[in-house]
């Protein structure tokens, strides 16, 4: 059937089809996002192939200066050779475009940057020797190299006849003792020595605060002598642990070849995880990936928050979102209930109501100043001032912290709440209230039996959405607690167990720190691709229950509603 | 029977139990409710109440008065820096210290003068370096300079002052003329430098330069006297012994104004050296035949304050353009009726004190061209009026030794509202201009206030986010509101309201980390797929209506968006792989080197076109969820009729939906102006945040909010830039909350309609 292009025209045809472009362009560009998201963040985890090849660019017109390089290919791009040209390699200018690679190098102890752009035409003799180690170490990033021996104090304990095999079992056993080690000096730093440090210092400000009442006496003071010295005592004993596991730790290295063969000598107390992933199988590589994954999840960072872990991250984001709903489910089904059921509906009702709404719109980094401003520098001051004059004149909770950041998000989610929690009872229907009415209970008592019963569901919803918001929010959290690093969490073993006055750290936060701040970027970016993947799937994982919540309410009501 | 009784009183207890229990938490919940909404609605006032103090005015409080027995003519007046003490240097030549509180004397220390010579001229290096030149009628002139020493007492750790004179340029006095007194004296010292400039009685201009010597013999004179190079000039026929010296804060032009207001420049680097040295710019200072009454330096030594006998105050300094230097008047201030007695510049901000001769003692700030405060503080005659360090007390002389001491609260003098929205000329800039630069290393340095560039960054960013959300937006919600297929909707629907909770911080890092070097990389594979897609859309729906019909009907209407999945994946490709051959042909292989090298159009990486795409990306669902409610909920009856007059999908669409809807759309662009203009986390993670006024896309900017996120932990609380961030805070809050009040009317006011419908 052949229609003219004017019939197609005046029947609004392509406009429709206009229309229908813009949402497969809306939904083609979530689906990418999220696809580039997962893409880039989950292979970060994977243990790639180590190549080796010659690279022989071009250093001046004529001559070339030939260098071996061992590292993980990252991404290839074709870039103009006038760019290539004004960075300084002269490279014909007559073929336009030049194709170039990132390869990870690793090793930035041995050549400084672990990240380089190599051309590939320059690239020859490109293998994947199957006896490519690759480390993972606690300073300098990665290292790729061959083993060439295994040290103990020095002196080398294998033979080298024995073979490749003997010596990476050799390897791998002593890194595995070295890992425990390792273990065993982190508890004791981080949680014994930090448990004394603790009790020292609230000794110190418990004798500031008993001078400022004028009650530090002679008595007084001699106990507090006796405490320290115990403490002291314990600090000592620990310290000493500390020297025998780290003479321990010490003994033993391993000595490997890196590219160009430039000899390196490496302690096992630096290295974290090795494997040669040239020589893995699939599913080798695919425990590799769970366990680096695993690590990912559950360990602290290193690196200046370029390397490791995110936990902190997480549980921060998760302890601040915790405390918040806390203050915003109540506060926020209280008003919605007076506003719905309690205050006489009428202009001014409906003017709160809109006032309410359009909070929900207020850019969030207003609240961030209102937070600073008023609950840090006024309040947060004011309770220093009351209860903990003995810290000053450092701040307890006139700085920013856990507990404020809570409050502030508490504020700026409140809205939310109280809308679907309206949204909520206005649903349940009036021949529900009225019964219970007419069975003789009290408003309060249908409210309390009845009403809120229905309406739970949408709390719950308005409760997950606030959640969502809040584990998403980062401007506002800038100005009122998180921090790039903190030295501890925000609850341990330590009385009173959970801090409300520290700084925490935050995912969102640490997306934008890692990924803007971190002087290291090319290898801090698939970092930030798993951590930022991470934050979605938990954001949505949030909002989609919510709608399925959302759903099952409407769903519930339906019936009754006839 | 006896049970019943009991139940019976049983009930009438649980009874009022019930109904007090009732009572209690209509109550409990009418406070805790609106206290809730009190809460919130507190932001809004505390906001406010942080702002309000920057535009109030300067409070001055009588705090003491008492008499100092002192005859001689006061020379200079001067606080010390916590306000403790006062120094009054007279005409005799004796410093005399007293506690500023009670005029208490402190101490009394004569300048050391030679035999016999009288003080014919003064002048103060700068109010913070307390050096001063006394010139003599033996043609010599003493450096000397009045300080405090400070300790802690052991006791209870009060401060204690001890005042002292200190000659750091030396006791013996530098011989400017022969024997001829000198009528007008200037100085001014950086450090161990120092340039002295004189006129003597009768004619003659004398120069002096004197730098301390770092030697070895220096380091070990253990005698006290440092040994200085000195460099002498004098010149005859410039001067005719009447004028006024000034000397620049770097030392760089000597001024000479005579009675008239004429003001000669005279350049100090050359003057030295020349055999024969000329003024090199002029300037008449005053109008009319209004002659000068006190002339002073602003803070930092750039900006010349001119005060005259028509009760005028000015500011001026000197401009270049192409190479000329002109002394330019910059701006004037409301001055009084009566003469103007004297100018008294502030030590810390670009504010001066000015009193006329009716004894009325104004604030200003220079910058804001504000007058903070003006009133009658004494009667006629004053002769001499200090201000603080800090700004924060006034010691009025009147007539010889009668002091007042006034209390100052002025704060925020640099704030006011043409400060902040309208173009200000700054030292050292050639023309007033609108910038913001809130912090810098020295205090002598204005910080610069202007609202402007960042309200303009704003509008910029919330305007190319809206380029792309709203034609997507809006077009999606037509589609899906009026056109999808039911099941599709229920599908797409979530998955719009997802892309809405996707966090800020993961679209700016996307935005910065990866889309911007995408973009700067593959330009023209962007400006192609802006081509590419409208028209392979539309070519698809000329080829697809040009099919056979059993093949069209096998798809039912509304699921078109579907079909075009694979059609706009494919344009996409085809865009970025047409793009580098085009490059090549047309742009010489690069397009931003031919942007930048060509055409002279600056590239940023991190630009406005990134932001657009970016903030596009997150302000799309919100726009498009309240159009796709309006549209949907246009009443079914409508469209049948229409559709049943015989109208097209479109034409009913067209003529019926949109008209009705309409309001319902534009509430969902304002509210997405709103969510624009306030996100924060894109602008700052996806621009350069550098607060430059330039509407070109491939430049960044700087936002209100991104502002308050980077400065605000860094400003000192209750400053003036922490106030000015709230009253950024302030404005950003307003903003939205009209465009979202109004835009929620509006849909209030569309349900009502289409219920009545």
């Amino acid at each position: 059937m052949r229609i003219s292009a004017s019939k197609w025209f005046s029947s609004g045809t392509p406009f429709v089809w206009l229309n229908a472009g813009a949402v497969a362009i809306s939904i083609l560009m979530v689906v990418g996002l999220l696809g580039l998201l997962a893409i880039r963040g989950m292979a970060h985890f994977w243990p790639a192939d180590v190549m080796q090849a010659n690279y022989a660019p071009p250093v001046s017109f004529g001559s070339v200066m030939t260098t071996e390089v061992l590292g993980e290919k990252v991404e290839t791009e074709s870039v103009s050779s006038i760019q290539i040209a004004s960075s300084g390699i002269p490279v014909d200018e007559s073929i336009p475009y030049y194709d170039r690679e990132l390869v990870k190098l690793g090793n930035r102890d041995v050549t400084g940057a672990d990240f380089a752009w190599l051309l590939s035409s320059f690239l020859s003799d490109i293998r994947y020797p199957a006896d490519v180690v690759a480390l993972e170490r606690r300073e300098w990033g990665n290292f790729y190299g061959f083993l060439a021996d295994v040290k103990e104090s020095g002196q080398r304990v294998i033979d080298a006849d024995q073979g490749e095999d003997a010596l990476w079992a050799e390897f791998e056993q002593r890194l595995s003792r070295a890992l425990e080690i390792h273990d065993e000096i982190y508890r004791i730093e981080k949680i014994e020595i930090g448990e004394v440090n603790y009790a020292l210092e609230r000794l110190r400000l418990r004798q500031r605060g008993l001078e400022l009442e004028g009650a530090f006496d002679a008595e007084v003071e001699a106990s507090f002598a006796q405490q320290r010295e115990e403490l002291g005592a314990d600090y000592a004993l620990l310290q000493q642990d500390l020297v025998v596991l780290n003479q321990a730790i010490e003994r033993d290295s391993a000595l490997f070849l890196a590219a160009n063969d430039a000899e390196v000598e490496i302690e096992f107390a630096d290295i974290v995880r090795a494997y040669k992933p040239n020589q893995m199988g699939f599913v080798e590589k695919l425990i590799t990936y769970f366990a680096k994954l695993g690590e990912f999840l559950t360990d602290e960072p290193r690196e200046a928050n370029t390397e490791g872990g995110i936990f902190p991250a997480i549980f921060g984001t998760v302890m601040m979102v915790l405390l918040m709903s806390v203050f915003v489910t109540p506060f926020g089904v209280v008003a919605a209930v007076y506003l719905r059921e309690y205050a006489r509906q009428g202009l001014v009702t409906r003017a709160i109501r809109i006032a309410v709404n359009n909070l929900a719109g207020v850019p969030s980094i207003v609240y961030g100043v209102f937070g600073l401003g008023f609950f840090i520098y006024i309040i947060g001051a004011e309770v220093d001032q009351l209860f903990y004059p003995e810290a000053l004149p450092a701040p307890t909770f006139g700085t920013p912290g856990l507990l404020w950041a809570s409050l502030t998000l508490a504020l700026l989610t409140v809205p939310v709440v109280i809308v679907a929690t309206e949204e909520g009872l206005a649903r349940i229907p009036r021949s529900v209230r009225e019964g219970s009415l007419a069975l003789g209970a009290t408003k309060f008592e249908t409210l309390w039996r009845v009403v809120l019963p229905m309406a739970s569901p949408a709390m719950m919803t308005g409760l997950i959405l606030a959640v969502a918001r809040a584990a998403g929010e980062v401007a506002p959290l800038m100005l009122v607690g998180v921090v790039k690093l903190a030295p501890s969490l925000p609850l341990d073993g330590n009385y009173p167990y959970l801090h409300l006055d520290q700084k925490f750290m935050h995912l969102g936060f640490h997306i934008y720190d890692v990924g803007f701040q971190s002087p290291n970027i090319e290898a801090a970016r698939p970092l930030v691709f798993a951590t930022a993947l991470l934050l979605v799937i938990v954001i949505a994982g949030l909002n989609l229950s919510a709608v399925a919540l959302r759903n099952r309410l409407r769903e519930k009501f339906k019936s009754l509603e006839v | 029977m006896k049970s019943s009784v009991m139940s019976s009183e049983k009930l009438a207890f649980r009874r009022r139990w019930r109904h007090l229990s009732d009572k209690t938490a209509k109550v409990g919940i009418a406070v805790g409710g609106i206290s809730v909404i009190v809460a919130i609605l507190l932001i809004f006032a505390y906001l406010f109440y942080e702002v309000v103090p920057l535009f109030a005015g300067a409070k001055v409080e009588p705090s003491s008065s008492y008499v100092l027995e002192d005859s001689s003519a006061s020379l200079h007046l001067a606080i010390e820096e916590q306000s403790e003490m006062a120094m009054r240097l007279g005409n005799d030549g004796v410093a005399r210290f007293f506690d500023l509180e009670s005029g208490e004397s402190v101490a009394s220390i004569p300048i050391s003068l030679p035999d016999q010579a009288q003080i014919t001229s003064f002048s103060l290096d700068s109010e913070q370096s307390g050096l001063f030149a006394l010139g003599l009628d033996t043609g010599e002139a003493v450096i000397a300079r009045y300080a405090y020493d400070t300790r802690f007492a052991a006791l209870d750790n009060r401060r204690i002052l001890t005042p002292k004179i200190e000659y750091p340029f030396g006791e013996v006095p530098y011989t400017l003329t022969d024997d001829k007194a000198l009528a007008s004296i200037a100085l001014r010292t950086s450090g161990e430098n120092m340039v002295l400039a004189a006129t003597a009685e009768g004619g003659g201009l004398s120069l002096l330069k004197a730098s301390k010597q770092t030697s070895l013999f220096a380091a070990f004179d253990l005698g006290g006297g440092a040994e200085f190079e000195i460099e002498e000039k004098r010149i005859n026929g410039l001067a005719l012994g009447g004028e006024q010296l000034f000397i620049d804060g770097d030392r760089f032009w000597l001024f000479v104004v005579n009675d008239e207001g004429l003001a000669r420049l005279l350049n100090l680097r050359s003057a030295f050296t020349a055999n024969n040295p000329q003024f090199e710019v002029r300037a008449l200072l005053t109008e009319g035949r209004a002659s000068p009454t006190d002339i002073a330096f602003l803070l930092g030594g750039i900006s010349l304050l001119v005060a005259d006998d028509q009760g005028a105050i000015a500011q001026w300094f000197l401009t270049r353009r192409d190479d000329t230097v002109a002394l330019e008047k910059i701006r004037s201030f409301e001055g009084s009726e009566s003469p103007i007695v004297s100018l008294t510049p502030e030590q810390r901000r670009k504010s001066f004190v000015s009193v006329d001769s009716q004894g009325v003692v104004s604030l200003f700030n220079t910058t804001a061209r504000r007058q903070a405060f003006s009133g009658k503080l004494a009667s006629e005659g004053v002769s001499a009026i200090a201000i603080s360090p800090r700004g924060d007390a006034l010691l009025v002389e009147a007539g010889n030794g009668n002091m007042a001491l006034w209390d100052v609260e002025n704060k925020h003098p640099e704030v006011s509202w043409s400060a902040l929205w309208s173009r200000v000329w700054y030292e050292g800039y050639g023309e007033p201009d609108f910038i913001w630069q809130s912090s810098a290393a020295s205090n002598e340095f204005e910080p610069k206030y202007s609202l402007v560039p960042l309200s303009f960054g704003t509008l910029k960013a919330a305007f190319y986010a809206m380029l792309l959300a709203a034609p997507l937006a809006i077009c999606g919600a037509i589609f899906t509101g009026y056109f999808m297929a039911p099941m599709m909707r229920r599908k797409v629907k979530p998955l719009i309201e997802l892309m809405e909770a996707l966090p800020t911080v993961v679209l700016g890092f996307l935005a910065g980390l990866w889309l911007a070097p995408f973009v700067e990389n593959n330009l023209l594979g962007i400006f192609s797929v802006l081509v590419l897609l409208p028209t392979s859309i539309l070519l698809m729906s000329f080829v697809w209506v040009q099919l056979p019909n059993d093949l069209r009907h096998r798809i039912p209407d509304g699921w078109e968006a579907g079909i075009l999945v694979p059609v706009i994946v494919a344009a996409t490709v085809l865009s970025f792989a047409i793009a580098t051959p085009l490059e090549a042909l047309f742009f010489g292989g690069d397009m931003r080197f031919y942007l930048t090298n060509e055409l002279g159009i600056s590239y940023d990486q991190r630009n406005a076109m990134v932001v657009g795409f970016a903030m596009g990306f997150a302000v799309i669902p919100t726009i498009f969820s309240i159009a796709e409610d309006a549209i949907f909920t246009v009443p079914k009856h409508l469209t049948y009729g229409s559709l049943a007059l015989g109208a097209t999908p479109w034409q009913s669409l067209y003529r019926v939906v949109l008209p009705t809807a309409s309001p319902g759309i534009f509430s969902a662009l304002m509210i997405g102006m709103g969510r624009a203009v306030g996100e924060t986390m894109i602008v700052l993670m996806a621009t350069g945040n550098t607060p430059i006024m330039d509407i070109n896309i491939f430049e960044g900017m700087r936002t209100l909010a991104a502002n308050i996120a980077v400065e605000i932990p860094e400003s000192e609380v209750d400053s003036t830039h922490y106030r000015i961030l709230f009253l950024a805070a302030l404005v950003l809050f307003m903003f939205t909350f009209m465009f979202n009040t109004v835009a929620e009317v509006i849909r209030q006011r569309l349900r009502d309609k289409y219920s009545t419908i």
